[in-house]
């Protein structure tokens, strides 16, 4: 068991990539042709519907308006002459930028405070065990599994009352109620594969309860940070239905709101400038997870199995 | 030099341990410090108004006035409301059929990522992208996709020669259901086939070798080693699915808004439209809370998917 977590804490991805090296062991059995039938095909298959739309986005983003809705004299599956007109037009025609900044600004804090919270309750969970703490870490779960959408009626008159309306304040304080429970609950289990040795040192040495978590646990448990930082913050871009609740003005909105409520018009043309629109939200996060993407599925596999 | 060292400095005045002291190293009075930041969140904007959303359902609140008692007159109005009951419906065959659908193309995707590969780790990075961008604006690109006059799968169909007219995917109740049904699954499946991915990846090679030895098919090998050591994993990942399908909100609000003629409301759609477009809050909230049922009934098999996951490894409750 120890040995077990030892070597977990050492390769936070050793869930993914612990037994990745033994898998060739019968493959021989299987020739090229019936692999190309029974793996390559289908897969091949599923990749393109799960690539497709985001092709078809990029395409109509760049595609001028005149090809844009007439698939008889081009090609609809690719164009020769793109164009930026539709990015320049959303970039500089329309509030996008400022939407972006706030979904950026609200993503940051939102995840910063969850992440201070998540921090602060996952140690005391798993380590200061004080009485009730199982209670409080079932409590945490069971907030987990309640979902926005049930909630987002009763909160709108609670941010209300809180003279929060309208604000970014009501989704930077409110968007943490999603996250903490996922990123204690995650932080638990990157805090237990810390020696507890470790911290009985410290102890020992005369060091507190808070030296020994900044000092000692943090940097110890920094790929289980990075992991619900990344999550933290793509839940967070994501989010849709408080953002549409809260807020009312344009310029306060965030990315996913304003692209469906302040962007789409009458136009029968306003397929370029959308599609752009969708594409640029989209980039920020593809990019941070293309950097972190081992952080990411240890963060969506370990909330699932700790 | 370590015997000489009590000596060489005086002992330390010993200082009376008082009661801050003890307190200082309190592991409930700490406890409670640590918890605070989290558990004010979690009062404050969720406990609360979970609470709140369960009284402003027996009340007759609307948007920007503060309601007064009126029992269940919100449930006996749902109750007697087809459109109430049509959402219902849909709510359960949109998450039926997309759970069912998501967990089988899911298991197989998984399956087939566990094969020896090339650029395995790069497909799996692929795979992940539509559970990456935002709903909200996969969403639209599907709107985009499923237009009624220029829609690329229409035209595709037509240069085949497979249909003649255009599908009028989001017009039509039974299309409009299919398609926002099939933009689920899309998003979907990627999390489902990860993380049974991951769950495949702990099942050791050598009952497989074992199985084959002995002459099982591959069927058998799936059927006997596979499913049986995958089912804890299942059940927690198929809660998740079934709780985030059956409270879906973003695809359904882009794409449809719930129409055609209400064929495509969510209950968590058909809340927002009464309290929030509409401005009955006490009604919204009814509906809201009517699905908390259905959300007890998947954390209680979240739960006892997670403990006999404890016992089926035989490992403690830590």
């Amino acid at each position: 068991m120890t040995d077990a977590l030892a070597q977990k804490a050492g390769d936070p991805r050793g869930t993914l990539a612990g037994t990745a090296d033994h898998s060739e062991g019968m493959s021989y059995l299987h020739s090229l042709p019936r692999r190309l039938v029974t793996l390559y095909l289908p897969l091949g298959l599923i990749l393109v519907v799960l690539l497709f739309p985001f092709y078809w986005m990029a395409l109509t983003s760049v595609k001028p308006d005149a090809q844009l809705l007439d698939m008889d004299t081009y090609s609809p599956f690719w164009t020769w002459s793109p164009t930026l007109k539709h990015i320049t037009k959303l970039l500089f025609e329309t509030e996008y930028p400022v939407w972006l900044w706030n979904t950026m600004l609200v993503a940051t804090c939102a995840t910063a405070l969850s992440i201070f919270a998540s921090v602060l309750a996952a140690y005391a969970l798993v380590r200061l065990r004080f009485k009730g703490s199982t209670v409080a870490g079932g409590l945490i779960f069971l907030a987990y599994l309640v979902p926005p959408s049930i909630l987002f009626i009763p909160l709108s008159t609670v941010v209300f009352q809180y003279g929060l309306f309208d604000t970014p304040f009501a989704l930077i304080l409110t968007y943490p109620t999603i996250l903490i429970p996922f990123s204690t609950w995650l932080l638990m289990g990157y805090f237990k594969t810390i020696p507890f040795e470790l911290e009985e040192c410290a102890l020992m040495d005369g060091a507190s309860r808070w030296q020994i978590l900044v000092k000692i646990i943090l940097p110890l448990a920094v790929p289980g940070l990075i992991s619900a930082f990344i999550f933290c913050f793509t839940l967070c871009w994501n989010e849709f239905i408080y953002a549409l609740t809260f807020i009312s003005t344009t310029s306060y909105k965030t990315v996913p709101v304003a692209i469906v409520t302040a962007l789409v018009d009458g136009d029968v043309y306003r397929w370029g400038s959308l599609m752009a629109g969708a594409m640029i939200g989209s980039l920020p996060l593809v990019v941070l997870y293309a950097f972190f993407v081992e952080h990411y599925v240890s963060a969506m596999t370990g909330a699932v199995k700790e | 030099m370590s015997i000489a060292a009590p000596t060489a400095k005086p002992a330390r005045e010993i200082r009376e341990i008082t009661a801050w002291d003890r307190l200082k190293v309190n592991k409930n009075w700490l406890g409670a410090w640590f918890m605070l930041p989290a558990a004010a969140f979690l009062i404050l904007f969720l406990a609360y108004p979970l609470g709140l959303g369960v009284w402003l359902s027996f009340t007759d609140a609307r948007l920007g006035r503060d309601g007064v008692f009126v029992g269940v007159e919100n449930y006996i109005y749902l109750w007697e409301d087809s459109v109430f009951w049509l959402s219902v419906f849909n709510t359960i065959l949109y998450t039926g059929v997309a759970s069912i659908i998501k967990f089988a193309i899911g298991l197989y995707l998984a399956l087939l990522l566990n094969e020896n590969l090339p650029f395995k780790a790069i497909i799996r990075a692929i795979v992940l992208i539509p559970f990456i961008v935002p709903t909200v604006l996969s969403a639209i690109a599907f709107w985009w996709l499923f237009d009624p006059q220029f829609s690329i799968i229409s035209w595709s169909l037509k240069q085949m020669g497979l249909i003649t007219q255009n599908i009028d995917f989001l017009g039509d109740v039974w299309n409009a259901r299919w398609s926002v049904i099939f933009a689920n699954i899309w998003r979907g499946v990627p999390f489902v086939a990860i993380t049974l991915l991951a769950g495949l990846q702990t099942v050791s090679p050598s009952l497989y070798e074992a199985a084959t030895i002995d002459g099982a098919s591959t069927w058998q090998r799936f059927r006997f080693i596979t499913y049986p050591l995958l089912t804890p994993i299942i059940a927690v990942v198929m809660t998740f699915s079934v709780l985030f399908t059956f409270t879906d909100f973003q695809l359904i609000w882009v794409m449809t808004r719930g129409g055609p003629v209400n064929a495509t409301h969510l209950m968590a759609t058909l809340s927002y439209q009464r309290a929030i477009m509409s401005g009955y809050l006490g009604e919204g909230a009814a509906i809201s809370t009517a699905m908390i049922p259905f959300l007890l009934a998947a954390i209680m098999v979240s739960w006892f998917g997670l403990q006999r996951r404890k016992w089926q490894q035989g490992g403690d409750n830590d």
